[in-house]
């Protein structure tokens, strides 16, 4: 039906299986007073307004400028990120792991989807995919390739298959010509891929 | 339980596929299903690892053909059913045919900040964690036919420990209703050659979160 966004005003017939089954789920749970519906609007809304990668991209900016914060943030990322006030409260077992000219990082969940959402916000779906998935761990800089980068021979691939519930974030290094950079400046050179270890930071020759 | 989900190492799936400036949602129902799952959990219908159960007991040519949360769609109608939450003739009717709450709680606009962080797992530990840093542990070649975070892939194979977590709950037990029981929790590294052979990529190193009944001593290393 053209001109209409909200599945609400579309015929049954119109609506796929999952809308429908999606549908009956929520009525059913809100008539038996699980849930309200204005709690999953909100809930909604922070994942699509709120929670998202720049809260990382700020995380890594700091780090790049403070380096009595990024040593804390590689101590323990829970209570850093903590003390920066980004978000309310950062979930327990955060952990961030530094990218150096010898190691590169590349997160996965093999066995489901475990992503740091607080600081990332909701994993893409590639991340969620039986291809990333499979491949991360046995052919990562094939995957590496799938994102058009290349990485030196020689570099260590280091994956971290999230399989319990601590959480992990790349700390990417820090591109050349950034010197004297703010923390806002630097933090628009963050990608969400260069968090997760399947890209590198933008450069500041892109962002000009 | 050694399903479809435990995907590390499989070979077929072909490429990853990125999409560039992907939406948050790509349709109205992802979003109402992730909240009604994450709504769920909040009011203390299941546990994390007895939802990710939930997954894995979808039967393979449904995992492999569902989108993310379609899966989720479907793990939420079969564990509030099997549950006793909902009856399957209310969801097949679109609506409640009884006023029944069986968990006599209901996720309130309130209390949505508290379901935007991730809770604890750590807890206090019992004794004193059985391996150090920079040992070499053997992961158990076990094959639960339930619940587990051991990836199929590391089974058997000699890592070094290269970090201690704490003490967290434990999937294997949680998921199956045993209670938390608390395991210590390792980064355990492996080489890649380790995991797949001398066809590995040299630079490859592979870690993963292992909980201490996970992990034998290796002492001729």
């Amino acid at each position: 039906m053209a001109g209409h966004h909200d599945d609400a005003e579309q015929d049954a017939s119109e609506l796929s299986e999952m809308q429908l089954r999606v549908r009956a789920l929520e009525t059913v749970l809100t008539e038996k007073g699980y849930v309200d519906p204005a709690a999953l609007d909100a809930m909604i809304e922070a994942y699509e307004t709120k929670i998202g990668p720049h809260i990382g991209a700020a995380i890594v900016a700091k780090a790049w400028n403070d380096p009595e914060f990024k040593r804390a943030l590689l101590a323990d990322a829970t209570k850093a990120v903590q003390s920066l006030g980004l978000i309310s409260r950062v979930g327990d077992h955060l952990i961030a792991t530094e990218n150096t000219p010898a190691v590169h990082n590349m997160i996965v969940c093999t066995l489901c989807s475990c992503y740091p959402w607080e600081v990332l916000g909701l994993p893409p779906v590639w991340y969620k995919s039986a291809p990333y998935r499979s491949r991360a761990v046995n052919d990562a800089r094939g995957v590496l390739a799938d994102f058009g980068l290349s990485l030196p021979p020689d570099v260590q691939i280091r994956v971290w298959d999230s399989t319990a519930e601590t959480r992990f974030i790349v700390l990417p290094m820090r591109p050349g010509g950034t010197e004297g950079w703010s923390d806002e400046r630097l933090a628009a050179l963050v990608t969400r891929d260069c968090m997760i270890g399947t890209g590198l930071p933008n450069s500041p020759q892109e962002m000009a | 339980m050694d399903g479809i989900h435990d995907m590390g190492g499989m070979h077929g799936f072909g490429k990853v596929a990125p999409e560039k400036n992907e939406p948050v949602f790509h349709a109205r129902w992802e979003g109402r299903c992730l909240a009604l799952n994450r709504a769920m959990g909040a009011i203390g219908a299941w546990s994390i690892d007895e939802g990710r159960a939930g997954i894995e007991a979808l039967p393979p040519e449904v995992y492999l053909a569902s989108s993310y949360y379609g899966k989720w769609a479907l793990r939420l109608q079969n564990m509030v059913v099997a549950r006793g939450l909902a009856g399957a003739d209310e969801i097949a009717a679109g609506r409640a045919l009884r006023p029944d709450n069986v968990l006599n709680r209901k996720l309130q606009t309130a209390d949505v900040p508290r379901t935007l962080t991730r809770g604890s797992y750590a807890r206090t530990p019992q004794s004193e964690a059985r391996f150090k840093v920079g040992e070499a542990v053997r992961a158990k070649n076990i094959h639960p036919p339930t619940h587990t975070r051991l990836p199929r892939y590391a089974r058997g194979h000699v890592g070094v420990i290269e970090a201690i977590r704490g003490c967290h709950v434990f999937p294997d037990s949680i998921a199956v209703g045993a209670g938390e029981n608390p395991q210590w929790l390792y980064t355990v590294v492996f080489d890649g050659r380790e995991l797949w052979g001398e066809t590995s990529e040299p630079t490859l190193k592979v870690s993963i979160e292992a909980f201490e009944p996970y992990l034998d001593a290796v002492k001729d290393l």
